[in-house]
């Protein structure tokens, strides 16, 4: 069975096409690289100014939860790249099913995350000024970068899903096959990326020593 | 567009190896290393990072162009970082004078 798919007009051919798409993919993730990487510039000088406040905010972090969102998104990342390898083999009720796992995955990640915020905005560990739990009113710097850096990252897992679901309904069409899986290969080098930069912020805001 | 299918065995390695070095991030925030503790994690972080890279986005197989522009952001990110941290080196506790 062939997966019909016309390269646009103004590539050569199919193969042609996927090079450039995933040179572009490639290059939009480099801006996402920079992006996050200012956080955590400012996230390593805030860190060495004043350590303890850093120390003293991670201990209202539950590391349980955190764990659990960093397994669920390592396994996420699994399973988008066997629906690549699924679809690639041609066993596309396997590719599809592979979708579905990871889009659950993500909105699990979304749910813990959901009740890790909530939780803390009830207790008043808020951003900057707005930090209104008892005990040291500097906190607030902690949990600036909490927000701001798990916030930045949760958009980003909000997009991802968005792009998961788009794919699961192409797939579920048939859209995919042995000889066209750029859509499946593009969502997933950013949903990778994404996996990537909860990698780093798990131990920098849930494990701080 | 290589047409290269990593085997599946390669994929379930890497998740395997991926879940143990969370296990162990984990362990080792339980013990005090000191200043060590930042280092190990770090390290750890970046060689799960790489394994995704390399893997999981197809780095090792791919064209290498896409290697080159990856290392050409996490250059400037290396940049701004070390200049930085000369900053916070060299700076001078005293109080303000404004």
């Amino acid at each position: 069975m062939n997966v019909k798919h016309h390269a646009a007009h103004h590539f050569r051919d199919a193969s042609h096409e996927a090079s450039a798409s995933k040179l572009g993919l490639w290059i939009f993730l480099c801006t996402e690289i920079l992006m996050f990487g200012g956080l955590f510039v400012a996230y390593a000088i805030y860190h060495n100014q004043y350590p303890e406040i850093f120390l003293a905010g991670s201990k209202f972090l539950d590391w349980k939860l955190g764990s659990l969102n960093t397994l669920v998104l390592l396994l996420s990342s699994f399973t988008m790249a066997l629906s690549i390898y699924y679809a690639q083999k041609e066993k596309l009720t396997y590719s599809t099913m592979c979708l579905w796992i990871t889009f659950l995955c993500g909105v699990i990640f979304m749910v813990v995350k959901y009740f890790e915020y909530s939780h803390k905005i009830h207790d008043g560990l808020l951003p900057g000024e707005l930090f209104s739990h008892a005990g040291s009113e500097n906190l607030g710097l902690y949990f600036s970068f909490y927000f701001s850096m798990t916030g930045l990252h949760g958009s980003h897992v909000l997009a991802g899903l968005a792009l998961i679901f788009w794919l699961i309904i192409r797939s579920h069409k048939k859209h995919f096959g042995p000889g066209y899986v750029l859509p499946l290969e593009c969502v997933g080098l950013f949903w990778h990326l994404v996996d990537l930069i909860w990698i780093y912020l798990f131990p920098l805001l849930y494990l701080v020593e | 567009m290589s047409d290269h299918i990593v085997p599946f065995k390669t994929y379930f390695n890497v998740i395997l190896v991926l879940i143990a070095l969370t296990v162990v991030t984990v362990l080792v925030s339980l013990v005090d290393f000191g200043v060590f503790n930042l280092i190990i994690s770090m390290g750890i972080a970046t060689f799960k990072a790489a394994l995704v890279l390399m893997y999981f986005m197809h780095l090792k197989y791919d064209d290498k162009s896409y290697l080159v522009i990856f290392l050409v952001g996490v250059f400037f990110l290396a940049i701004i970082f070390l200049f930085s941290s000369f900053d916070i080196i060299t700076r001078v506790v005293e109080k303000s004078v404004l």
